[in-house]
């Protein structure tokens, strides 16, 4: 009981003292929350690149490409062979229609706002089926476009990205000219960076004759993809291949956000040690500018443990100060910032925005913490083991 | 330079204090030279981009294909040294991970546009020699362990072979070096091999390299491609190969000003640890300071030896920082390919080395005007 009574007094006079070596506590601080900051803000970027490319897929939805085809930019399909596909077992059908669409996936050069340079914006080619297969699509400023017509609609996130990509603007391509009558919204996917337009009429655009690049089917429930994937693959009239449009895209995005985390840690890691460094050195001099107040205390009959304690708790609470600075200020920060990235699977944009998830905040609060301690350690074990004849004199 | 010894002395009086100091120094010049290359790396090789070499993509789109007759045509025009034509292949080497950039070349007129590529003559015979060969970059090759002779399949996800199946087949006939900064990452093989063997799509190229003769007249000259192709069924934008490759890692995003940030970050906490260092190092010799200047030491005497072991503690953990960087980088891309480029420029190093002084500078310049201004009496009776 004394010595947790002791430890507690020690632990409190160190905690409020903290502000009287302001200048020095201070340096840790800034210095663990500036790590923080880094990996917290880092990591959101990965994170938001992520969310968008997985909060585009559906489990219950297949996407049929050709054999060999490493993303839809590279498929094709002939225009017959996507009928036979819509004839698959497992497919959801409304009414006589099944809910499936024959897509193109192309890209068209716009200019990006912030920077006015060329970015290579995906266009894709629908049929009217297309809002049924995604039910997550809706439109939310103007219209949908006219089939048959050279109207389009855009993506939230193209029209934020991109220049000339409002309702009521026209887009000149080469020859061809679009008008945008229409905004639409796919909570967040990846759809939100495409502009979208009639199939047939892209076909004629881009010279495609019949052909589409991908199918994009939706299940009658997530259980059927198997039999769905096995009738098409086994069809020796196709060469196809049939990916579940969840793992399509999550594939798409991990070697972009493997890079990003690794970056990410990888700095972080190493600004890690220079602040554990600072930590040290603040910690060195709050116990060697209170070399003799802690003597004091062991020669009054305070134990070793109590001052180690409180010396790990000083520094642990300069730790928690900067995790909370740092999280604080990645969130403020960057939490929701728009930017837009190629993804090198398609060659095109992808919008997306920064996301500074609780977890992260944790895992940084985490890291905080463990900074602090690593600085206070050695410190605290110093403070211990002063001699108290010799700190007693020293100055 | 005869006080150094005492500035040495002076440093070690408290160890582990000058240590970390100089270990969070270093560790901030290390992350500096590391963020300079990763910047680099996302500039995707722009500072050695010709200007005097011009890029024509199809109009729409960098997608869309170019007829292979434009060679002739932009040949012929006054003012071109030399045209040649590049097309993507996009395949895969044993797994999608693996992933590098296979582009179909014509090997002479290609050769000649990129000097910096640097291939042995009997290699360059030999590519020219065999319809399945291939030149790969120096660290391409060592990535994956080929050699000249070596048979590399390759899986087609846009060309496929007329011999059913997805694999094209190559040989490596040689391999290509240049200076760092050089992207060494590359497939080169012949476009004849391509167009002869794939399913569709023959006498269609990717885009055009242009070399002319006179960079102070790429805009003009860029234009009237342009305006030569106009209305046909595959137009064209013409840019410099400077503003094509700026224009992709625009694409890519501002990897650049995040690095920088992060860089500027980093910087300012270390500062700081610095010179608290230096200012508390400072108040500790109040006293032996006066009594310096009581045997005479002169003012500015005292004002030098404080910047001076600030400068030294800096020189000793950024210079070293920088170096451990700098050897780090030697080790080439540790992504395994994602970074082609990955090299620290001379002219970061150079900014680094200023940035290591300034800090110096700074850090101490507080404290040692505190010592300068000193006055004797002051300075005995404290403590």
């Amino acid at each position: 009981m004394q010595w947790i009574s002791q430890t507690l007094a020690v632990t409190l006079l160190n905690l409020r003292t903290i502000p009287q070596r302001l200048s020095s506590s201070g340096v840790a601080i800034v210095g663990i929350a500036g790590v923080v900051v880094v990996l917290v803000s880092v990591l959101s970027i990965a994170a938001g690149f992520t969310a968008a490319m997985e909060g585009s897929g559906s489990p219950s939805r297949a996407l049929v490409m050709r054999t060999g085809a490493d993303s839809e930019m590279t498929s094709g399909l002939a225009g017959p062979d996507t009928d036979i596909i819509k004839q698959a077992p497992g497919l959801r059908r409304d009414g006589q229609t099944p809910m499936a669409s024959s897509e193109l996936y192309v890209i068209i050069d716009l200019p990006k706002r912030s920077t006015g340079t060329a970015a290579n914006v995906p266009m894709r080619g629908v049929e009217s089926t297309a809002f049924a297969v995604r039910d997550e699509v809706a439109i939310v400023e103007g219209r949908m476009f006219e089939f048959g017509t050279t109207e389009v609609i855009v993506g939230r996130g193209a029209s934020g990205q991109f220049a000339g990509l409002t309702v009521g603007s026209v887009v000149q391509s080469g020859q061809s000219s679009w008008q945008v009558v229409g905004v639409f919204e796919a909570d967040g996917g990846v759809a939100e960076t495409e502009i979208w337009v009639d199939a047939r009429v892209l076909q004629g655009v881009y010279r495609r004759g019949n052909s589409f690049q991908s199918v994009l089917a939706r299940l009658e429930s997530s259980e059927d993809f198997d039999r769905f994937r096995d009738f098409l693959t086994t069809n020796p009239q196709l060469n196809v291949q049939v990916r579940r449009e969840s793992e399509y895209y999550a594939q798409q995005s991990q070697s972009l956000s493997r890079l990003i985390q690794g970056v990410g840690f990888g700095i972080a890691a190493l600004m890690g040690i220079g602040a554990v460094f600072g930590a040290i050195l603040t910690m060195y001099t709050a116990v060697s500018t209170r070399a003799r107040e802690i003597a004091t205390l062991r020669a009054l009959g305070f134990n070793g443990g109590s001052v180690v304690v409180s010396v790990l708790a000083e520094s642990l609470a300069l730790g928690a100060l900067g995790g909370i600075l740092g999280g604080a200020g990645a969130y403020f920060g960057f939490n929701g910032y728009q930017t837009s990235t190629i993804n090198f699977q398609t060659f095109s944009q992808v919008a997306f925005a920064f996301r500074v998830t609780p977890e992260l905040l944790i895992m940084g609060l985490f890291y905080a913490l463990l900074l602090g301690l690593l600085g206070g350690l050695f410190p605290a074990i110093r403070a211990a083991r002063l001699p108290i004849p010799t700190a007693l004199r020293e100055l | 330079m005869k006080y150094l010894p005492l500035l040495w002395k002076n440093l070690w009086r408290k160890k582990i204090r000058t240590l970390f100091t100089i270990g969070s120094l270093f560790v901030a010049f290390l992350l500096f030279g590391v963020l300079m290359t990763i910047r680099t790396a996302f500039a995707f090789g722009v500072d050695i981009a010709g200007i005097d070499r011009l890029v024509l993509i199809h109009k729409v789109s960098l997608i869309m294909q170019l007829p292979v007759s434009y060679q002739a045509q932009l040949q012929s025009t006054p003012g071109v040294e030399v045209a040649t034509h590049n097309t993507w292949f996009g395949g895969v080497y044993q797994d999608p991970s693996n992933f590098f950039a296979q582009i179909a070349v014509d090997p002479e007129p290609f050769m000649q546009i990129y000097p910096e590529y640097v291939l042995p003559p009997d290699q360059m015979k030999a590519w020219l020699d065999d319809r399945q060969g291939v030149v790969v970059g120096a660290d391409l090759a060592k990535r994956f362990n080929w050699k000249v002779g070596d048979r590399v399949p390759i899986q087609a996800t846009i060309w496929q072979p007329k011999t059913g199946g997805l694999t094209w087949e190559f040989n490596v006939a040689g391999i290509y070096d240049g200076e760092p900064g050089v992207d060494k990452t590359q497939f080169f093989f012949r476009y004849d091999y391509l167009d002869e063997n794939r399913t569709g799509g023959q006498g269609l190229v990717g885009w055009y390299i242009v070399k002319i003769a006179d960079a102070s007249q790429a805009q003009a000259m860029g234009a009237r491609f342009d305006e030569m192709f106009a209305n046909s069924s595959a137009e064209t934008k013409t840019t410099t190969e400077k503003g094509f490759v700026e224009g992709f890692a625009n694409q890519v995003g501002d990897i650049g000003t995040i690095m920088i940030r992060i860089a500027a970050a980093v910087l300012f906490t270390m500062l700081l640890i610095a010179a608290t260092t230096m200012a508390q190092a400072v108040r500790e010799r109040t006293s032996e300071m006066a009594v310096l200047k009581t045997l005479g030491f002169t003012n500015p005497t005292i004002l030098m030896w404080v910047l001076g072991e600030s400068l030294l503690i800096t020189v000793l953990g950024g210079g070293l920082g920088l170096l451990a960087a700098w050897v780090f980088v030697q080790q080439g891309d540790p992504t395994g390919g994602l970074l082609p480029i990955f090299v620290l420029p001379s002219s970061n190093v150079a900014a680094g080395a200023v940035l290591i002084v300034l800090m110096g500078l700074v850090a101490g310049a507080l404290p040692a005007l505190q010592a300068m201004q000193l006055k004797i009496t002051d300075g005995l009776r404290r403590n």
